[in-house]
């Protein structure tokens, strides 16, 4: 007997929505999808980033809720926002030309380059296993946000080494796809997942594990990834929750 | 001048079997009562569109009055799936339904080019994805000026659009506020149209970020109190989470749906009394 794991404090998704909520920078303008994504950006604007522009697709350019909203559309969005704008001036005058810093986005599927499934499960289109709810604002924000964050828990049934169906593109293939289609945005710059962080790598795009959470083996994040998992020659460990960060996101969530 | 008249009457005289139908309301004032009333006076073949269908699209599919779907997002908001949409697409339950899937960028687009009387809208969309190999309404286009390679959408014309306002006055004209989605683009694409209101006024007071459609731009209104439940209307009532959060059992049951029908007053497929 070696060693004695810690007890743990937190869960994994509480883990995850602080790694994601830290990466969000303070001032910047983040188009916000709701679940996950709101969680982490409402987490982060009660704590580091204060100015932290929340941008949501029903019509809310800088919102303020003070609890967590069920829906996109939740009255305390536009109550608390500096404007409320229609759903074409949401994404003709402020997505499309690239004002906006960070789309944060989730996947049912998602491939080693970030490219992101959100329609189908199965191989055909018109007799699919399952019907997922579509593409909402996502093949856009992923064109058009300067960076694309993703966060998802990672598991063999969601990162797939082949997606059924590209709802939205992430890198495509590999390196310089983008460019070559003529998407404005970096594209997924932060897969951040229950177990770890990934980050495409500079020279080929490819998803490279490069944090794992406390607690969490590299034999953990290879089985939960459906295709060869690279890992970078650093591997960091992401710092464990603080009591203020897990306080503040469980007052959050209760607040509902 | 818009025709204030019954809702029941609205739906009589507005949609037809085999109409393309938009009701529109983005989270907030989505016209639910309208979708009952469809469903209850047996409405057919219904092109139904949509930017997000979630619990009142679910019956209206359920309930077997659709055809086809026009769509870019399709979920119970918050909670999960539509279950009687998953099962038409799946396994043709109640009826096959046909769809039509798109971005929300495309389909904003779609309604602006309609409300504008343009053939088409651009935009900067679809890149990459494999959304335009399964929809025919997603075409490549190069900008004359510049040589960039966009995306064309065909305009939405619905033969009628339905959408849910706070008020208007006795004139028929509706005044607006809060989230607005794109019910105003909505309704001028349409050729026919219906709002229905919180309440008729005497006279609209002004209000801060209201808009007003004018009753000349407006078919028919109809008064229906609590008409966007469970959705919201600002300044009036709030979203019922638990409606929306009940839905998901019943919604995921045919038999639970179908009771469901019929302790609503609403008919169930097949039955034609």
């Amino acid at each position: 007997m070696t060693a004695i794991s810690e007890a743990r404090t937190y869960t994994s998704d509480e883990m995850m929505t602080v790694a994601a909520a830290r990466a969000l920078r303070d001032g910047a303008s983040c188009f916000v999808g709701i679940g996950l994504p709101s969680t982490a950006a409402n987490l982060a604007r009660r704590t580091h980033a204060p100015n932290l522009v929340l941008i949501y697709e029903s019509g809310c350019l800088g919102a303020k809720p003070d609890r967590l909203p069920l829906s996109i559309g939740d009255g305390i969005l536009g109550q608390t926002a500096d404007a409320v704008i229609s759903v074409p001036e949401v994404f003709n005058y402020w997505l499309q030309p690239g004002r906006i810093d960070v789309g944060f986005l989730g996947a049912a599927q998602l491939d080693r380059f970030g490219n992101i499934n959100t329609t189908i499960i199965g191989p055909d289109y018109d007799h699919p296993r399952v019907r997922l709810p579509g593409a909402g604002g996502a093949p856009e924000i992923a064109a058009s946000c300067r960076e694309v964050f993703i966060i998802v828990r990672q598991s063999k049934r969601t990162f797939v080494d082949k997606l059924d169906f590209v709802t939205s593109f992430g890198h495509g293939a590999g390196k310089g796809d983008r460019e070559e289609l003529g998407l404005p945005g970096a594209g997924p710059v932060l897969v951040i997942t229950d177990l770890g962080v990934l980050r495409p790598d500079p020279g080929t795009a490819e998803l490279t594990l490069t944090e794992l959470h406390p607690g969490v083996e590299l034999d953990q994040a290879i089985a939960a990834t459906g295709w060869p998992l690279k890992v970078a020659a650093d591997l960091g460990r992401s710092p464990a929750p603080t009591a203020d960060e897990l306080a503040t996101l469980r007052v959050l969530k209760e607040a509902r | 001048m818009a025709e204030i008249v019954s809702l029941s009457a609205a739906i009589a005289e507005l949609v037809h079997d085999g109409d393309m139908v938009a009701l529109e309301g983005f989270t907030h004032l989505i016209p639910v009562a309208a979708g009952h009333e469809i469903i209850r006076q047996g409405r057919r073949d219904l092109t139904l569109v949509r930017m997000t269908p979630d619990i009142v699209y679910d019956q209206l599919i359920g309930a077997g009055c659709a055809r086809k779907l026009i769509f870019s997002w399709g979920g119970n908001p918050g909670v999960g799936s539509l279950h009687r949409f998953r099962e038409a697409v799946t396994d043709s339950w109640p009826v096959p339904l046909e769809i039509e899937e798109h971005s929300h960028a495309g389909m904003a687009n779609r309604y602006v080019a309609g409300a504008s009387g343009l053939p088409f809208a651009v935009l900067r969309g679809y890149t990459g994805t494999d959304l335009p190999r399964h929809t025919a309404t997603i075409k490549p286009i190069t900008c004359p000026f510049t040589g960039e390679q966009l995306t064309a959408v065909p305009a939405l014309n619905p033969d009628v659009s339905i959408v849910h306002a706070q008020r208007a006055d006795r004139n028929g004209n509706v005044q607006i506020w809060g989230l607005l989605g794109v019910q105003k683009e909505a309704v001028l694409a349409a050729k026919r149209s219906l709002v229905t209101v919180e309440e008729i006024v005497g006279e609209l007071e002004p209000k801060p970020g209201a808009i007003v459609l004018p009753g000349w731009a407006v078919t028919k209104v109809a008064a229906v109190p609590r008409g966007a439940h469970p959705s919201y209307a600002e300044g009036y009532y709030d979203r019922d989470n638990q409606y929306y959060q009940d839905w998901d059992p019943i919604g995921r049951d045919r038999q639970r749906f179908t009771d469901w029908l019929v302790e609503q007053g609403l008919r169930p497929v097949g039955s034609n009394a």
